[in-house]
């Protein structure tokens, strides 16, 4: 671990017209540590990976990412960060070889890198196949490959178990899982899952973080009150 | 830069390929339009200011087809995120756009301008004026591809998309029409004349105003 955080934000704020959608959120988290982010829908948890996606800019406070500023230094985040939304970022009339070689390309990644991780995620025999026919599993773990094709240092992962069956969750683990080494910040909605899953727990509500502490420290019950 | 631009544009035109969105919708745009123009202008043939005034009317509006469904797939599928997320500049999204654009533009004229000519232009214009059509062909339709990559840029992330192409795109290329159809009116005049380089001149600053307008205010048109 390096001594400077990975994330730093500070009274971190962001609206969506009349609405805040994130309100004077405050946190650090290390290098290698993963935050998991609790919260109904609508608190603000997508926001939050958005922003530090470099995708959204914050209307107040400051955020800073693998040691730089946002917005103003975001390009510099940009091949370091992956993202892994509710929208899987990939074209339904491309095939899933075609929709990585895309993005191999705009990140200067080699196709073979995209051609492992397809055989890794079993995903190697359908290939070829556009990906409106894949099931919503197959899409997912298509867009675990498109993520990680660049070997990121920081994981923005937006529920990303959503959609898969216990096998395929075996199957991304290596790649999203603790054991990829790297950064990571998850949205949740499984307490249970959740804080086994990482090292520090923030619990937004209406925007604001109604929890923040280490997973250690933090009883299941405070987080499903997040929910009442 | 190059790299970007070139992965963009490869999977534009598989896109295009795979599931046509705008090159078929333009082109049959045009050549409804122009049999509309053949029966309702009451005349069996059309030659000088009002033939390159039906021509540029029928190629513009088909332009604002295109221009709605440039980024739609981008938009629709998270694509443009996907682009944003990349270490790229932004400015390999407008190069990319702008060519598929134009492309998009030539595909069409290719179906569209002989279509013209064989259902409302009287004259037969010789090598030399063909030429001179496409010179003008090609610098309008770059000052309406760098415009529709803006606008269209832009009206993507709105719901009205379909109603804010043609109205901002129309009166920013009101220079581009006059222009074009100015250069072009005595290329299909009966007595075929050449064009006037002035018009060729205006059609080049025209691209190269825009063009760098369009590489000034890009970056802000596709980020939060």
């Amino acid at each position: 671990m390096e001594a400077a955080p990975a994330i730093e934000l500070e009274g971190l704020t962001r609206r969506y017209g009349e609405r805040v959608a994130l309100r004077d959120v405050t946190l650090s988290l290390p290098y290698g540590a993963t935050l998991v982010v609790f919260g109904p829908n609508g608190a603000g948890k997508s926001t939050l990976l958005r922003i530090l996606a470099t995708l959204l800019r914050p209307h107040a406070g400051t955020a800073r990412v693998l040691g730089r500023d946002l917005p103003g230094e975001g390009w510099a985040v940009r091949g370091s960060v992956g993202l892994l939304g509710h929208a899987p970022l990939l074209y339904r009339d491309l095939t899933g070889r075609e929709n990585l070689a895309y993005h191999a390309r705009l990140h200067g990644v080699g196709l073979d890198r995209a051609e492992a991780l397809l055989e890794q995620v079993g995903l190697a025999t359908r290939a070829q196949d556009k990906v409106h026919t894949y099931s919503r599993g197959m899409v997912q773990r298509l867009a675990v490959c498109r993520a990680v094709l660049h070997d990121p240092q920081l994981l923005l992962l937006d529920e990303p178990r959503a959609n898969l069956d216990p096998a395929a969750r075996e199957i991304v683990e290596p790649l999203i899982g603790a054991a990829s080494g790297r950064t990571r910040v998850i949205t949740s909605h499984d307490p249970a899952g959740g804080l086994a899953d990482a090292d520090v727990a923030l619990g937004l509500r209406d925007g604001s973080a109604a929890l923040l502490a280490p997973v250690r420290e933090v009883d299941p019950a405070q987080v499903g009150a997040l929910y009442r | 830069m190059r790299r970007a631009v070139s992965a963009l544009l490869r999977k534009d035109l598989q896109l295009e390929l795979r599931a046509p969105q705008a090159v078929p919708a333009m082109a049959l745009f045009s050549i409804t339009t122009l049999v509309v123009f053949h029966f309702a202008i009451q005349r069996g043939q059309v030659e000088g200011d009002l033939a390159a005034g039906v021509l540029w009317v029928t190629l513009l509006f088909a332009a604002m087809l295109g221009t709605s469904r440039l980024f739609v797939a981008d938009h629709e599928e998270g694509g443009l995120d996907g682009f944003l997320l990349a270490p790229v500049d932004r400015t390999a999204l407008l190069v990319a756009k702008a060519i598929s654009m134009f492309s998009y533009l030539v595909v069409v004229e290719i179906v569209a301008v002989p279509a013209f000519a064989i259902m409302l232009l009287g004259p037969t214009p010789g090598a030399g004026a063909l030429a001179q059509l496409v010179l003008v062909l090609v610098l309008a339709d770059a000052g309406v591809a760098l415009v529709g990559t803006m606008v269209g840029a832009l009206a993507v992330q709105t719901r009205a998309r379909d109603l804010l192409v043609p109205l901002l795109a129309l009166p920013l290329l009101i220079p581009v029409v006059i222009a074009a159809a100015k250069a072009t009116t005595p290329l299909l005049a009966a007595s075929a004349g050449d064009v006037e380089a002035r018009w060729l001149l205006i059609l080049g600053l025209y691209d190269l105003v825009f063009g760098l307008l369009a590489y000034a205010v890009f970056d802000f048109l596709v980020e939060d």
